[in-house]
């Protein structure tokens, strides 16, 4: 392509239009966290809806300018419908629950919205019909820009003036800041809350669907809109600062310009360079480009915790009957369950993994697919290109991945609480774009295949006890951890950080190793579940494998140190149900929400209450 | 005597207030300094400053003659300063013994170390110290359920274990009760003497300052009003009008209608 100055202006113009949509996904994020404290996760979907929705009322309302725009207004406003009613039927029952459950709502809401726009308008991708007007393409010193892309360009300004109005020149807006930054304070002000946090709602959802709407013409409509976009909005977010809608157009103008430069410069994944950039701003300043620190820094998962109790006998007798159970199971079951339990086993160890930084380090992971994933990737790639032994590629696998996660962790312990979270999905999408783009390297959507276990390994029973000693042996390990000197190091860094360093503890030092043990084990089950399938596809590292993992802990309760054992095996077999029928992310949405309206605890949690006393040590 | 702390000209400064403005003072081994003001005197990010928590606009700060201006809470630490804090700020989820192992695991250098079980390490050590300030008793109950007073002693026990040289207590001994208060600043002064530290608290019961400090600095909106032994200060004019007003009537803040 011949480079002139023409096309180095188009190139620009059309990363700035790039960023209008970028820009209203996130300043609606921004604006509904700021307000509810729920990240809301169901936002790309809303996009992706709003994308959805327009493209049939243009197509229902007759051929005219009249249609399109209106089209395109009536689809944000549909959206912004549908987000109150997940608000008032859903989120205004949980408010008073932990902030993870009422996140994991809106994930059970991203998989339901997935499936139903699947059913809904079909799995083709849509191409957006052209503006009215705009149809037509201008030519700069001999490069042609569309016309439509500088409609796109003024959007966004106009609607930050729009907004920046509404907020500083309103009563409503004042009354949204007042409860930004204090909630508590706003209420005990006689500020209703619940109109609010609706209104507020409803124009964050009517933002995404018009940011989905108006990018119809030039990116059409897909059904991976929904988590794509709401990883580049985190990006957005956490670059801009949280709470700055200014910032929030900054960072989309220049995620949109990296997007647009990016491809001349490393075509394979322009998320690479998304992470370059964010990785400076966080290096040179923690709370995004114009984010204010200490905005939101109240903001923390959790309370405080129990004392740390070592295993009772009975509980310990528990363990031993399970150990026999599962080293005579090969006698009792066929090979099909037993292929189910060595899954198990391997989730159990990835989400025994997570729980280790989520639990005592209190560090929440909404990326743990990157280090699982990962490990998988390490030793298939290893095997793949190196022909290097399976002994060999399962050792080196989960180093491979503790040096991932120390470099991830090195960036992501700069935060913390819910911005900590955000920035690890970011970084595991990443590394899904990686994997999913750089097709030559990865294979691509096509995965990896024959990647077969060696020779004495390769007996399906054999198989399954190498797959046992090792996980369990991880478990047991972690758990072992959380006794030592550095797990009750990570549990002073959690419970409080002006503590952790009047005493000289380094916090983010810890916490960074912290990352890289979780990822070693998480490596390990990734390393070992490549070879129990033969294959590696990037679903593996995708954001949905990220919240299994999620959901395997809180399923099992955040409070137990077994819960995440339990959450794996009930979630395997919950998956292997559901996963034959056609709609079962539907299915699996429905059973994320219902769970956490119904037991806020998790399994184990629950079982805990009714039962602790009954395993607790006698002599304490 | 050697100079613990140093403080020259320190200045800070939270938009346009002026929290902390120009104030100097030194403290020496075996002392007890005390420092009181009234509310938003400035005591509070005094302590901050000279405990790394904040930066400094002007002034320095010299702990054991090293100039401390910049350094991080965790390294001002490693110089020997054992800090307690005005909202306590204790370990929740761990009961007192592992609050105070948790001090001594990190003066050690262990908190990396994935080999042995806290449950054994520094186990006498940690009762030693709780012996010392009172609440042995209480070692094995989690920090979470404890009297404010009581976690004001475990601050006390965390901040001696890395044997400091100096100790920054930010009001020791609120929300004890008077018989509570003097037991605790009559073992302060005990440890001071007996282990020739330095100790620079900050307290509200002026029955507690005036007993057992050797000197006291008196600050207002953020300026050092007057320094001293007990009875200097005592006499000095112009902390008996902050303290006491100048028997002037105010003006109408309130009207009779």
């Amino acid at each position: 392509m011949d480079r002139t100055l023409g096309f180095y202006i188009v190139q620009f113009l059309t990363g700035l239009a790039d960023a209008s949509a970028l820009f209203l996904v996130a300043c609606g994020l921004s604006l509904i966290f700021g307000v509810s404290r729920i990240v809301n996760l169901a936002h790309g979907s809303f996009y992706m809806v709003g994308a959805y929705v327009a493209y049939y009322l243009i197509g229902f309302f007759s051929e005219g300018g009249c249609a399109f725009w209106a089209g395109i207004v009536l689809a944000a406003v549909v959206v912004g419908l549908i987000g109150v009613g997940i608000e008032v039927l859903l989120l205004r029952r949980l408010y008073g629950a932990p902030e993870l459950f009422m996140l994991f709502a809106t994930f059970g809401v991203v998989l339901i919205m997935q499936d139903l726009s699947r059913w809904l308008f079909g799995a083709e991708d849509l191409l957006g019909p052209r503006a009215p007007g705009l149809a037509g393409s201008v030519n700069i010193r001999g490069t042609l820009l569309p016309q439509y892309d500088l409609a796109l360009i003024l959007i966004a300004p106009l609607i930050l003036g729009v907004l920046w109005l509404l907020l500083n020149r309103t009563r409503w807006g004042i009354l949204v800041r007042a409860a930004t930054e204090d909630r508590e304070m706003s209420d005990a002000l006689g500020v209703n809350q619940t109109r609010l946090f609706t209104s507020v709602f409803f124009l964050g959802s009517f933002l995404a669907g018009l940011g989905g709407a108006i990018q119809l013409p030039k990116g059409g409509a897909n059904l991976l809109m929904d988590l794509n976009t709401i990883a580049e909005a985190f990006v957005v977010v956490v670059v801009g600062g949280m709470g700055s809608i200014p910032g929030a157009y900054l960072a989309a103008v220049i995620i949109g310009e990296l997007g647009s430069f990016g491809v001349l410069v490393f075509p394979e994944s322009t998320l690479v360079l998304m992470f370059l950039v964010m990785a400076v701003v966080l290096v040179i300043r923690p709370h995004g480009l114009l984010g204010q620190a200490g905005a939101g820094a109240h903001v923390a998962f959790r309370a405080a915790e129990a004392v740390l109790q070592p295993a009772s006998k009975k509980l310990k007798l528990l363990g031993l009957a399970c150990l026999v159970l599962i080293l005579v199971m090969p006698v009792l079951v066929g090979t099909f369950q037993l292929v189910l339990l060595t899954e198990i086993a391997l989730f159990a160890l990835a989400s025994m993994s997570l729980y280790f930084m989520m639990g005592p380090g209190g560090m929440v992971s909404f990326g743990h697919a990157a280090f699982f994933g990962g490990g998988a990737y390490a030793a298939a790639l290893l095997v793949h290109y190196l022909q290097t032994p399976m002994e060999l590629a399962v050792l080196l696998a989960p180093l491979l991945v503790g040096l991932l996660a120390l470099i991830i962790g090195w960036f992501c312990v700069r935060l913390s609480g819910v911005y900590m979270a955000m920035l690890t999905l970011a970084f595991a999408q990443i590394c899904w774009s990686i994997v999913f783009q750089w097709g030559e390297v990865t294979g691509g959507d096509d995965g990896l295949l024959s990647i077969w276990p060696s020779q004495w390994a390769s007996d399906k029973i054999v198989f399954y006890y190498l797959t046992m000693i090792l996980s369990i042996g991880g478990i047991l390990v972690l758990r072992y951890f959380i006794f030592t000197p550095f797990g009750y190091t990570m549990r002073a860094c959690r419970d409080s950080a002006l503590r952790v360093d009047s005493i000289g503890i380094n916090l983010a030092r810890h916490q960074c190793l912290a990352f890289a043990v979780a990822g070693v084990f998480a490596g390990l089950a990734g390393g070992l579940y490549v070879f129990s399938k033969g294959s590696v596809f990037p679903d593996e590292m995708a954001i949905p494998r990220s919240f299994d993992f999620l959901f395997m802990v809180l399923l099992g309760g955040v409070e137990t140190l077994f819960g995440p054992i339990a959450g794996a095996a009930a979630f395997t077999w919950l998956h292997d149900q559901i996963s034959r029928t056609d709609f079962w992310q539907l299915i699996l949405g429905c059973i994320f929400v219902l769970l956490v309206v119904a037991f806020p605890q998790g399994i184990v949690g629950s079982i805990n209450v009714r039962w602790g006393r009954f395993f607790a040590n006698q002599n304490h | 005597m050697t100079k613990l702390l140093e403080v020259r000209n320190l200045a800070k400064a939270f938009g346009g207030i002026q929290a902390v403005d120009n104030v100097s003072f030194e403290l020496e081994a075996g002392q007890l300094l005390a420092m009181i003001g009234p509310n938003g005197a400035g005591k509070s990010t005094c302590f901050n400053l000279i405990n790394g928590q904040l930066y400094p606009d002007r002034g320095g700060i010299t702990i054991l003659g090293q100039r401390t201006n910049g350094r991080k809470p965790r390294d001002v630490w490693k110089l020997g300063v054992g800090r307690t804090f005005q909202i306590t700020c204790t370990f929740s989820s761990m009961t007192v013994l592992e609050n105070v192992q948790m001090a001594l695991l990190s003066y050690h250098k262990q908190t990396r170390s994935l080999f042995r079980k806290v449950r054994r390490l520094y186990v006498n050590e940690s009762m030693e110290l709780l012996e010392l300030v009172g609440i042995a008793a209480q070692s094995r109950r989690a920090c979470g359920v404890l009297a404010y007073g009581d976690l004001k002693r475990v601050e006390l026990a965390v901040a001696l274990a890395n044997r400091p040289k100096l100790l920054l207590m930010d009001e020791p001994t609120a929300g004890m009760g008077p018989a509570e208060r003097s037991q605790l600043m009559e073992l302060t002064s005990a440890i001071v003497r007996t282990r020739k530290i330095g100790v620079l608290f900050t307290e509200h019961d002026m029955d507690v300052v005036f007993t057992h400090a050797d000197r006291i600095i008196v600050l207002n909106r953020g300026e050092l009003v007057a320094q001293g032994t007990p009875s200097q200060v005592r006499a000095n004019v112009k902390v008996q009008e902050i303290y006491l007003g100048t028997g002037k009537t105010p003006g109408t803040a309130f009207p009779t209608s």
